[in-house]
């Protein structure tokens, strides 16, 4: 059973339409036990970064133990944002601290609109299991308006072209986390679902 | 770089997708979840729920056939119609919408469109702008609200530039002159509001065939392109439509 936190932030329902919709066993919950017995651990989220945090209280210590003893973990939007250290959106917030780095505003371009919203293509390495059976670039769905910017040297960096190399997705061991909505990316996103499933079940 | 969007529209009535020429003459065109799955599946970039009962009192029956089709669909969901406050809003983006668009309640009080982008972010907010032609102005459009029964004395592309700065994400702009004729859209108009805001515009009312689209973007300075009869009616597959946008260079999206 994969669960996803449930921490009063929007779009959670999204996230569990698509992972049944693939067949996935998935509870939506904030309870300690049902985290602790599960296979893997879905954190989503549309909501700005201080605000999810604040949500999400004393669940960032047991995540972030778990994760450390090896459950993998999916990040997803804000819910990746905060597996880095800190995020300097309205003001100062530190992260799980799961991945070195830091999430920044995306810089302004006069060509680009900010919130980069819409559909993007991501380079995708060969050597980043969520992205097992896509090929080398696929179309993803981003909103947001802050990036992280990765300096671990551990964590694989997939990116996407946004007037620079933008981080779109990271993996680092058991941790796993994409900047855009798999839930919300038609087809390509429900595979990078169900291949963090099988990452799972591979896992337990 | 950010591929165009094609975005199919679910005008619905008493819980049938409908679709009519110019506002009027409504016509079946089948249910909102089936309709709503069927282009999430087929690869559409977006869908637009339209609740177009509901404009003068909120609905709550809407949540849940909105909670219904959201089951299926996987792509970023659209949902407006008759919706005047931020609570409604909130329900509405809880039962699985990803945006809210709002028309005839931003008009009646601006600051809505504040409040809304300040609780969600303005990436959750779409003003919709139903825009007739004026007369004896070739180059004028007004604002009209309540499903396009009601002119007002508001011009439209003033109203496109307030809407941004009060917090709207995104524009949709229909055309009630084209809405449903298969004409084309009415690209004056799409590029006078896409030259005038810096937010993506949807353009929306007209769309028959493939070069309307392709005109849409490449004339209009459309950033998405709304459709419903030529999809609906299975005249053109998404693919085909993305197929064609593709060969005379546009970026799209292919899954």
């Amino acid at each position: 059973m994969i669960v996803v936190i449930d921490y009063n932030v929007g779009n959670v329902k999204s996230v569990c339409n698509a992972l049944r919709h693939i067949g996935c066993q998935v509870t939506l919950s904030r309870k300690r036990e049902t985290i602790e017995d599960s296979t893997g651990i879905v954190l989503p989220g549309v909501a700005a970064f201080g605000y999810a945090i604040n949500q999400l209280g004393e669940l960032a210590k047991l995540i972030k133990k778990l994760t450390l003893d090896g459950k993998p973990l999916l990040g997803i939007c804000v819910g990746y944002q905060m597996l880095f250290d800190q995020s300097s959106e309205y003001g100062r917030h530190d992260g799980l601290g799961l991945i070195s780095g830091s999430v920044i505003p995306i810089p302004i371009n006069p060509q680009l609109c900010v919130p980069h919203m819409g559909w993007n293509q991501v380079k995708l390495p060969d050597d980043m299991d969520l992205f097992t059976g896509l090929g080398k670039e696929k179309t993803f769905y981003f909103a947001h308006s802050f990036y992280a910017d990765v300096t671990d040297l551990q964590a694989k960096t997939a990116f996407t072209d946004y007037g620079f190399a933008m981080p779109a997705a990271v993996q680092k061991a058991n941790i796993y986390g994409v900047q855009f909505h798999p839930e919300k990316s038609s087809i390509t996103g429900l595979k990078v679902l169900k291949n963090f499933v099988e990452i799972c079940l591979r896992n337990e | 770089m950010l591929t165009k969007r094609i975005i199919p529209c679910l005008d619905v009535k008493d819980n049938r997708v409908v679709k009519g020429i110019k506002f009027l003459n409504l016509r079946d065109a089948g249910d909102p979840v089936e309709l709503g799955a069927r282009y999430s599946d087929e690869g559409a970039d977006e869908l637009v729920f339209l609740d177009i009962t509901a404009t003068i009192r909120f609905r709550k029956t809407i949540i849940e056939l909105v909670e219904k089709v959201a089951e299926n669909v996987f792509i970023p969901f659209t949902v407006g119609g008759g919706i005047q406050t931020v609570e409604q809003m909130d329900e509405i983006l809880r039962s699985g919408a990803d945006k809210v668009s709002v028309n005839t309640a931003a008009v009646s009080k601006p600051e809505l469109l504040t409040e809304a982008a300040q609780r969600f972010g303005s990436q959750c907010v779409v003003l919709a702008i139903d825009a007739r032609r004026a007369k004896d102005k070739p180059h004028k459009w007004q604002v009209c609200v309540k499903a396009g029964t009601e002119p007002t004395e508001i011009d439209v592309v003033e109203w496109a530039i307030r809407g941004e700065k009060l917090g709207a994400g995104e524009i949709l702009l229909t055309s009630m002159d084209a809405d449903g004729t298969k004409a084309g859209y009415d690209n004056k108009l799409n590029k006078a509001v896409s030259d005038a805001v810096d937010i993506p515009m949807i353009a929306s009312g007209g769309a028959g065939k493939l070069n309307h689209l392709y005109d849409a973007i490449a004339v209009g300075g459309a950033d998405a392109v709304l459709m419903a009869s030529i999809t609906h009616f299975g005249n053109y597959t998404i693919n085909q439509i993305k197929d064609y946008l593709a060969s005379r260079g546009l970026p799209v999206n292919i899954q």
